[in-house]
């Protein structure tokens, strides 16, 4: 697929997704909010300005890969993929619904061209890895990005795949973890705090950037540095906010997992308009 | 006037040990074939893979859930990839990992799960798999192997690699009796009838094949004309070998180097339920876990021998009288 370079263009598609986001999710009456929307400019830059991919084949042997490991938000993911042509932008207000593709955590029995069914948290960084593996004895260019919650980032078998990813200096594998901050039950760092968050994962072997995860510009940036360090793996910590784009929604646990009133929706669509 | 085919029972390598071997004239055949370990390759012998196909041996260290998660990524990226551990480790810390990544999107993998059952001997109950076939038979979509000896091991491992879906490989740590020979031939979920009869059915898996044909000799001399069946596919289940044997024999015996709830047995009891019910007898360990000793002490001990089938029969065919 041809890449975007316009920023304005980009941030347009970034504005209109979050639309999408909040449509589905009010027509489902359930579902992951904050959490898509945290990760809205990540999985523009990823979809129009950095990966290689093309949505008219999308089982070609040398695309770069994608998995959303923090499956649950999927409505972004949806929205994205919609919109770039893999999937019918009609139906994405089907969400949830029995028979649906857009399913409630992504199912590549609905949508093949998925990369990976997620939503238990804590497996897309090995699945990524197994994938940037095959890459190399395939000697392909395909790289893969995977994207973690940062609650999710918890889980013991993350860090499994940092140790094996950083021994191995998979330099065609690059983690991105959306940092809103904000988990289920509450603040991440009242749960169970990452920090420090960039050391550890330099302390497994990781090239770590820290970026503004809501300027296009700057992760653009990030990701070209990612693609040339060699024999490391890189980590994005992208500083993001829970439910960004939408007042009432940004930092509010509550929009975690909760779906906004019919009321809630028409002011937040009015304040993406 | 039954027919019967003898077979002598006499001791051959480890089902682990052929695992391995055939995993290398699989590797020199097919250059998808990759394989993952988890710090245990001289135990599985995954490392004579890893020895003549260094590039294609990826050593995970001792974290099976991020191993059997690389595995499904590598099936994803067109490898035929191979994950090996003892069963108790890579059924149990990965069984998350089966069902979401390989089972549920229905991903290329292959799970050999070595040291299964209680034969494993002196290392003790934490290392003993006896729960393994039941976890991945209730893995949707999975199919599941536990061959006798070498010779069906090896055969299986070469179906394996062919099936295209997820599949699980029940391998065991002792030296294992030849039942076969290396010409006989294996398709998955196919049963293989050893001995004919129509008294009672000996149905087994495993180690416990051998036993099965040990017990039939006890009970022939008894004049109980006794059929033997190997299941080395547990999952999909050969029906009609099943239901043939219900209907034809009345009574059936499943034995199991595994626990007794859950297993090979309860499988094959939905079966007969679902056909032709008959009077069932089960060996299996019961509701417990078992201890350090040598394996042939355990399997004395609890109860997985000849002599405990051919009681099991002998209770078949006297409640089927009744």
């Amino acid at each position: 697929m041809n890449h975007v370079h316009d920023e304005r263009e980009l941030a347009g598609i970034a504005k209109r997704l979050r639309r999408d986001v909040i449509e589905m999710i009010t027509a489902a009456k359930s579902g992951h909010p904050g959490g898509s929307l945290s990760a809205t400019e990540i999985m523009v830059t990823l979809y129009w300005s950095v990966m290689r991919h093309d949505p008219k084949n999308p089982q070609w042997k040398d695309r770069d890969r994608i998995i959303l490991s923090k499956g649950h938000a999927c409505p972004i993911l949806y929205a994205a993929m919609a919109e770039t042509g893999y999937t019918p932008k009609d139906q994405l207000n089907t969400l949830r619904q029995m028979g649906s593709i857009y399913q409630g955590h992504p199912d590549v029995r609905f949508i093949p061209a998925l990369e990976a069914s997620t939503g238990s948290l804590g497996q897309g960084l090995s699945l990524g890895i197994g994938m940037a593996l095959a890459a190399q004895l395939n000697q392909s260019p395909s790289r893969t990005y995977v994207i973690l919650g940062d609650g999710e980032v918890q889980e013991g078998q993350i860090w499994e795949a940092a140790m094996f990813a950083g021994n191995r200096g998979m330099d065609n594998l690059v983690c991105i973890i959306d940092y809103n901050r904000i988990q289920l039950d509450g603040f991440t760092k009242d749960i169970q705090d990452l920090e420090p968050l960039g050391a550890k994962w330099q302390a497994f072997n990781w090239h770590v950037i820290s970026v503004d995860g809501h300027s296009i510009p700057a992760l653009q940036q990030a990701f070209a540095e990612a693609a040339s360090t060699r024999n490391k793996p890189t980590l994005l910590i992208a500083n993001t906010v829970k439910g960004k784009g939408v007042s009432f929604m940004e930092n509010n646990p509550k929009y975690h997992g909760s779906a906004p009133s019919a009321e809630e929706a028409v002011a937040a669509l009015k304040e993406l308009a | 006037m039954a027919t019967r085919t003898r077979f002598e029972v006499k001791n051959g390598v480890a089902t682990r040990e052929a695992f391995g071997q055939a995993l290398v004239e699989l590797g020199r055949v097919n250059p998808d074939v990759v394989v993952c370990d988890a710090d245990l390759s001289k135990s599985t012998f995954t490392a004579g893979f890893a020895k003549e196909f260094p590039d294609r041996f990826f050593q995970c260290g001792i974290a099976e859930a991020n191993m059997v998660a690389i595995g499904s990524g590598l099936a994803s990226g067109g490898k035929i990839p191979f994950v090996s551990s003892f069963s108790c480790f890579v059924m149990n810390k990965g069984f998350e990992q089966l069902r979401v990544t390989a089972a549920f999107p229905n991903v290329n993998l292959k799970v050999v799960g070595t040291h299964s059952g209680i034969s494993i001997g002196e290392d003790g109950p934490s290392q003993m798999s006896i729960e393994d076939l039941s976890l991945a038979c209730s893995l949707a979509g999975f199919t599941v192997l536990s061959p006798a000896d070498e010779f069906s091991m090896r055969k299986l491992i070469r179906a394996a690699a062919a099936h295209q879906g997820p599949v699980f490989i029940r391998a065991g740590r002792i030296k294992a009796p030849i039942i076969y020979s290396a010409a006989e031939e294996f398709e998955i979920g196919k049963a293989k009838v050893l001995a004919q009869g129509s008294d009672v059915t000996l149905m087994a898996t495993g180690l416990l094949v051998a036993e099965s044909l040990l017990a039939c000799d006890l009970l022939e001399a008894e004049g109980i004309s006794t059929r033997v069946i190997d299941f080395a596919t547990i999952k999909p289940l050969d029906r009609e070998v099943i239901a043939a044997a219900a209907s034809e024999t009345g009574a059936i015996v499943v034995s199991e180097e595994h626990l007794a709830d859950g297993g090979l047995g309860v499988r094959i009891a939905q079966v007969v339920a679902e056909t032709a019910p008959c009077v069932m007898e089960f060996v299996g360990v019961r509701n417990t876990y078992a201890e350090s000793g040598t394996p042939d002490g355990l399997l004395d001990k609890y109860g997985l021998r000849a002599v405990n089938i051919a009681g099991a029969a002998r209770r078949a065919v006297s409640r089927k009288k009744k």
